[in-house]
């Protein structure tokens, strides 16, 4: 028979960031048991082994092609930083959907199934619960994206020889930016129903990528309010401006020719990452979190 | 010593919709108190308030002296939801161990096989939940509300999913929680159940309560059956003393007698006066209503239970009274088929 008032005094409730670990540890033991890593990891070894095909067929004919070696363009290094930006891309495209995955239903939708009340009523403030599902979230995503691009690069060298000028910011960059996307739809899961808050951070994620494309071409017609419109968009969504900001470092020490040929590309608008984004970034998440917590506070559940 | 649960002046406001009206009550240290009222009359949102769950727009709710939604409020109580779920792909032993670790309890190991095997549960320790039957999932959803013995335990609908053994376990389980000193909240439609264990009811309609007492209290007094050649007659004025009289005095009158019975309404008779919502001629529902009896010419001749079913019958009152296995047998009377089944098991 369980031990009635006495029992009280033994109980030690967790300090607020031993409770947020706790629902880390229990959401990443979801994953696990769900089979969520095997799902992903298979998938991913698909697409390193599709990226490792591409690269090697791109730069089998990069060595055929000789006109822009003699015009002072080094092909290698335009197809590899080529490829490794638009894996940047896909890749921050997956960590979306992992962060999108693990907690578009992490509010709303675990309250409308009954999951989430009988943890509430523990001695777990809400906003304990919060940073827990987002840490959960954030230790899967953010290694996710960053084991992935180092995977990426390292096919690029291995098939091409062509290696990042700056290794360290471009996965910074992805991993700030899914640890962003997690938060943006925990908070989304509060207010909105699981679908609806799915479809909402896609089209969130749809607009950075809309703002990117404004910037190439405001790039590619020397636009400057087309250039101040896309500079404003990306860093109303920073994890756009991260992604592009680590794309620009990649070939940070590339100049010349070679330097106007990646610009064509992928690259072409990339804005340099500055001290100023990434403390924006960090306030930003801030931001998201306190809105996040300001919501959740207030709903009845 | 404050009380376990301390309910005052409570409104709740959804929009436009009074949710709660001002409610008003108090659950003392080892009382086991039982929460009745129809569907939408506010039960599962003042269980919830007290679980810090939903805002309240007004008033003042109390968890053994801390304001209901604080940590040590938290502490203090147990919670089982009318609809909840468990994470399918852990096991019993895994859910248990995560509430430990989120209350605080020391309790380990040990403690997760005792609340297992109070609920019935200790041979299954590493059942996945999404294996286990919706009554073993209600039964386990009762072990976890345990965890870290809890002072004040809320408990929604708990049996509503458990077979009649099923629960009689949980009506011991709640007997012997009381011995030790637990609060009990019970939010039931099972009214047999509630009059059975519980040590006083408040009925709530439209978030009022609209009775409040001890069972014996909100029940009263029904009458005396007599059975004798001629059929069965009722004296609804008579109580249980009045039956050595009555039943000599027919015998002095040249009466045969078979048996004599006395009738006391239930607390499912007070219920439905107590909303308004006694049974009238034809209605499906079952039970007995003294405001429907007294709107019933020659009702004091009839006695007996079920109005509506007399009513529906001509000669009813020559039929003689009902038990609850006949109640279970009308459509409609889902408390009666539940209580029928319950004293059956």
């Amino acid at each position: 028979m369980t031990r009635a008032a006495s029992t009280a005094a033994r109980l030690a409730p967790p300090s607020s960031l031993s409770g947020a670990l706790i629902v880390a540890r229990f959401s990443l033991r979801e994953s696990l048991r769900r089979r969520v890593f095997v799902v992903v990891g298979l998938l991913t070894m698909v697409f390193l082994a599709l990226y490792g095909l591409a690269t090697w067929q791109a730069f089998k004919a990069a060595d055929d092609f000789t006109g822009a070696t003699e015009a002072g363009v080094e092909p290698d290094v335009v197809v590899g930083a080529t490829l490794a930006g638009l894996a940047m891309f896909a890749i921050l495209f997956l960590g979306t959907i992992l962060a999108v995955f693990l907690t578009l239903g992490a509010v709303r939708g675990d309250a409308e199934r009954g999951l989430l009340q009988p943890l509430l009523v523990r001695p777990l403030p809400r906003r304990t619960l919060l940073l827990g599902r987002w840490l959960g979230a954030t230790a899967v995503c953010a290694p996710y994206v960053v084991v992935v691009a180092l995977g990426a690069f390292v096919i690029t060298d291995a098939l091409g020889g062509w290696w990042p000028d700056r290794l360290v910011g471009p996965l910074l960059a992805l991993a700030l930016g899914v640890a962003i996307i997690a938060a943006l739809s925990l908070a989304g899961s509060i207010a909105l129903a699981s679908t609806a808050n799915g479809i909402a951070v896609f089209m969130l994620f749809g607009a950075g990528l809309t703002a990117g494309l404004l910037g190439q071409i405001a790039e590619a017609i020397g636009s400057d309010s087309l250039d101040d419109i896309a500079r404003v968009a990306t860093w109303a969504l920073p994890f756009e401006a991260l992604y592009q900001a680590g794309l620009a470092e990649l070939t940070a020490d590339t100049v010349g020719f070679t330097r106007l040929a990646i610009d064509l590309g992928p690259f072409g608008g990339a804005e340099s990452g500055s001290a100023g984004l990434w403390l924006w970034s960090l306030a930003y998440l801030a931001a998201v979190g306190a809105v996040a917590v300001a919501a959740f506070s207030r709903r009845d559940l | 010593m404050p009380a376990a649960l301390s309910v005052t002046g409570l409104r709740k406001a959804y929009g436009s919709v009074q949710a709660l009206r001002g409610i008003d009550l108090a659950v003392g240290a080892g009382e086991l108190f039982g929460l009745l009222g129809p569907n939408g009359a506010g039960k599962s949102t003042l269980v919830k308030i007290a679980c810090g769950l939903v805002r309240p727009s007004a008033g003042a709710v109390e968890v053994c002296g801390s304001p209901a939604g604080s940590a040590h409020a938290h502490a203090q109580l147990g919670y089982l939801a009318e609809l909840f779920r468990f994470p399918d792909w852990c096991t019993a032993e895994e859910l248990l161990g995560l509430h430990q670790e989120l209350i605080g309890s020391q309790g380990g190991v040990a403690e997760r096989r005792e609340l297992l095997q109070l609920v019935e549960l200790g041979d299954v320790p590493g059942r996945r939940v999404g294996a286990m039957s919706k009554g073993m999932q209600q039964r386990l959803g009762l072990a976890q509300a345990l965890v870290g013995a809890p002072r004040l335990l809320l408990l929604d609908e708990p049996t509503s999913a458990l077979d009649p053994a099923g629960r009689r376990t949980v009506r011991q389980l709640l007997e012997r929680l009381r011995e030790r000193g637990v609060s009990v909240l019970l939010n039931s439609h099972l009214l047999s159940e509630v009059e059975l264990v519980c040590d006083r009811v408040a009925i709530i309609d439209g978030g009022e309560v609209v009775a409040a007492g001890t069972p014996a209290e909100l029940s009263r007094a029904g009458g005396v059956e007599v059975e004798t050649a001629a059929g069965v007659r009722t004296f609804p004025a008579a109580t249980r003393a009045d039956a050595p009289r009555i039943v000599r005095e027919l015998v002095a009158a040249g009466e045969d007698v078979y048996s004599v019975r006395a009738l006391s309404s239930t607390l499912e008779d007070a219920y439905l006066e107590a909303v308004g919502r006694a049974p009238v001629a034809g209605d499906e529902t079952g039970g007995r209503g003294a405001a429907d009896e007294a709107a019933k010419p020659g009702a004091d001749e009839m006695g007996g239970r079920g109005a509506a079913h007399e009513a529906a019958e001509p000669g009813a009152d020559e039929t003689g009274g009902r038990g609850a296995a006949d109640e279970a047998a009308e459509p409609g009377a889902d408390d009666a088929a539940g209580r029928a089944e319950d004293e059956a098991a």
